[in-house]
């Protein structure tokens, strides 16, 4: 029997010829990741367990991207723990205010996660990097911590759901409308401790940062990783980033699925998620009247460039609605300062947008656009769960760049095109 | 070993940011956490739970965040079980890590009500529920993950020369 891309992947930094589903085994990571948040509880275990080495300073990074620039004092404390513990380990990537990202934007940017690769981190996005053909999960803080000291991991093999795409998506449907396209088929547990695989000839229509946005959101179905075959589109991206020698993994023909699904890409509308869960779906015809409050488009699902553009093109000569906060978060100081040198940002900021230094901010209610009672936000992030963006009565919709625009100047949730010209 | 203690039960796919909300992560003190825990969705559970008592819940229990802020949290407050239906991956592995048990067992979850007297033995898997009169079986550890949490916790493991996989 055959194996399929995450087991092929997971056999091989196990040492093992041929792992199945349900199998657990001990598995060599090549990179771990911590937060502000999740680092501070992984440096605690780690101290108070006795270790005093990481297994490789190479390896590790530490982002502060939650709530940095700090919110409050304990935040900066969170951080300042980080910052003594990447100081006394000599880790090599640290990454502070200023040279910092959201993290999951931020290392496949900077070349540090790979095809074939197994990445680890202590965030639930971690699954990101399935982009690229790694197999890239997230632990908690005692995973991390025991990886940090060990360069390894337990894991038990998932079994798979594969998704073989087709046909090319209409105007303004991204991959994020895919994705939550599938999460609502799915439910958000769907996929409970699966991985899902995409491949087929659809592929080659999703951009980068398409794939990108589609499997950091695999575990908003619940699953442990979403991974991608890797093409041109994924070579050609990590060409001139990835500077070592890495692994394409393709599944085996006769690998076995628990499921598998044609998706065809071109059937696919815009979709948005209501509150309060990810799978909670609606297209344009069902979306209703829902006046907003706040727009924030950022994320580590969609704060990348092209987001960025598609925004600035749907606000290029419009306005936002008076009272409608739109709140603009490039993910990196790279991405930040391609949308400047390129103009996207004069164009928001004429249009009546806020832009901000690289955080996590208000995706996790952290700050920089907390809700208050009764407020709705139309928010290009992952997750619309009850008081996820501020007070347990405010509500997160969660749709593409597009739609988040888009409804930035109507002023309720609204598809592209739903936009009158004459608004112009 | 056995448990016995009050119920809480709550529905399907309760999440990491009901069960401790972001706005508290600026902390990893176990005990402000415990005194926010579940706050959004049942403000009575902080000061109502007591040391011993079992949190039942139905499917995708834990789903969300990485965050191991929220199972330290459900144990600092006291709780000596969580049984769900099913549990989120990160959440699962979290607990496991950690040593806050849980079991998985959808019969308990479906018929198990708030404030009904549960007695669970963590060798066997059995649950009774004294109010009910009834019994429920859960799935027992694999023993990999059993010699984890014996050592009490994946990082005690590994310093005691690592854990048993098969
Ligand atoms: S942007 Fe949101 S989902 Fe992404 S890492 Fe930050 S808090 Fe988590």
């Amino acid at each position: 029997m055959g194996m399929t891309m995450t087991q092929k992947i997971l056999a091989d930094h196990a040492g093992l010829p041929m792992v199945t589903a349900g199998q657990l085994i001990n598995a060599k990571v090549d990179f771990v990741l911590g937060n502000d948040i999740t680092g501070p509880v992984a440096i605690q275990e780690f101290k108070r367990s006795g270790f005093t080495e990481v297994f490789d300073p190479q390896k590790i990074a530490l982002v502060m991207d939650h709530f940095a620039p700090n919110k409050d004092i304990k935040a900066a404390e969170q951080c300042q723990m980080c910052r003594g513990f990447a100081g006394e380990m000599q880790l090599q990537h640290f990454y502070d205010v200023g040279e910092m990202g959201i993290e999951h934007a931020l290392l496949p940017e900077k070349g540090l996660v790979a095809s074939g690769e197994l990445i680890i981190g202590a965030d639930s996005h971690t699954c990101t990097y399935g982009a690229l053909g790694a197999f890239s999960t997230g632990v908690g803080s005692t995973d991390m911590a025991a990886a940090m000291a060990t360069g390894q991991i337990w894991f038990k093999v998932p079994p798979a759901i594969q998704f073989v795409l087709t046909g090319k998506p209409q105007p303004y449907v991204s991959g994020k409308d895919v994705i939550l396209h599938i999460i609502g088929m799915l439910g958000v547990d769907g996929a409970l401790y699966q991985s899902m695989e995409f491949t087929g000839s659809g592929l080659g229509h999703l951009t980068m940062d398409d794939r990108l946005a589609m499997a950091n959101m695999a575990i908003e179905a619940g699953a442990k990783n979403g991974i991608f075959e890797v093409d041109d589109v994924t070579r050609e991206y990590m060409k001139g980033r990835v500077q070592r020698e890495y692994k394409v993994y393709k599944a085996d023909a006769d690998a076995e699925y628990s499921r598998v699904i044609p998706i065809d890409l071109s059937a696919i509308e815009p979709t948005v998620a209501f509150p309060h869960l990810p799978d909670n779906v609606r297209t344009p015809k069902d979306f209703g009247d829902i006046p907003i409050d706040q727009v924030v488009i950022g994320s580590c699902t969609n704060g990348r460039l092209s987001d960025i553009k598609t925004a600035a093109d749907i606000l290029k000569g419009r306005k936002v609605a008076k009272n409608v906060r739109t709140i603009v978060i490039p993910a990196t100081q790279a991405i930040y300062k391609e949308a400047m040198k390129l103009g996207y940002l004069e164009t928001l900021i004429d249009a009546g947008c806020a832009i901000s230094t690289p955080t996590c901010g208000p995706c996790l209610g952290g700050h920089m656009g907390i809700l208050a009672p009764g407020e709705r936000c139309v928010a290009t992030t992952n997750r619309n769960f009850v008081g996820r963006m501020g007070h347990t009565q405010s509500e997160v919709y969660l749709a593409s760049p597009a739609i988040a625009a888009a409804s930035a100047v109507t002023g309720k949730l609204t598809a592209p095109s739903q936009l009158k010209e004459v608004s112009k | 070993m056995i448990v016995r203690g009050k119920v809480f039960k709550y529905g399907d796919n309760v999440d990491t940011d009901v069960i401790i909300p972001a706005r508290y992560l600026n902390t990893s003190d176990p005990k402000v956490l415990a005194s926010h825990c579940m706050e959004d969705i049942d403000p009575s559970f902080a000061s109502g739970v007591k040391e011993g008592d079992i949190m039942v819940a139905r499917n995708n229990f834990g789903c969300g965040s990485s965050r191991e802020h929220a199972p330290i949290a459900i144990k600092a407050s006291g709780i000596a079980c969580v049984i769900a239906a099913s549990f989120a991956r990160i959440f699962y592995r979290n607990a496991i890590n950690i040593g806050l048990a849980i079991l998985e067992c959808p019969a308990a979850a479906e018929n198990i009500e708030a404030g009904d007297q549960i007695a669970i033995d963590f060798d066997s898997g059995v649950i009774q529920n004294l109010t009910k009169n009834q019994e429920y079986q859960a799935q027992p550890f694999p023993p990999f993950i059993k010699s984890i949490i014996e050592q009490n916790g994946l990082l005690n493991a590994i310093q005691d020369g690592g854990y048993k996989n098969e």
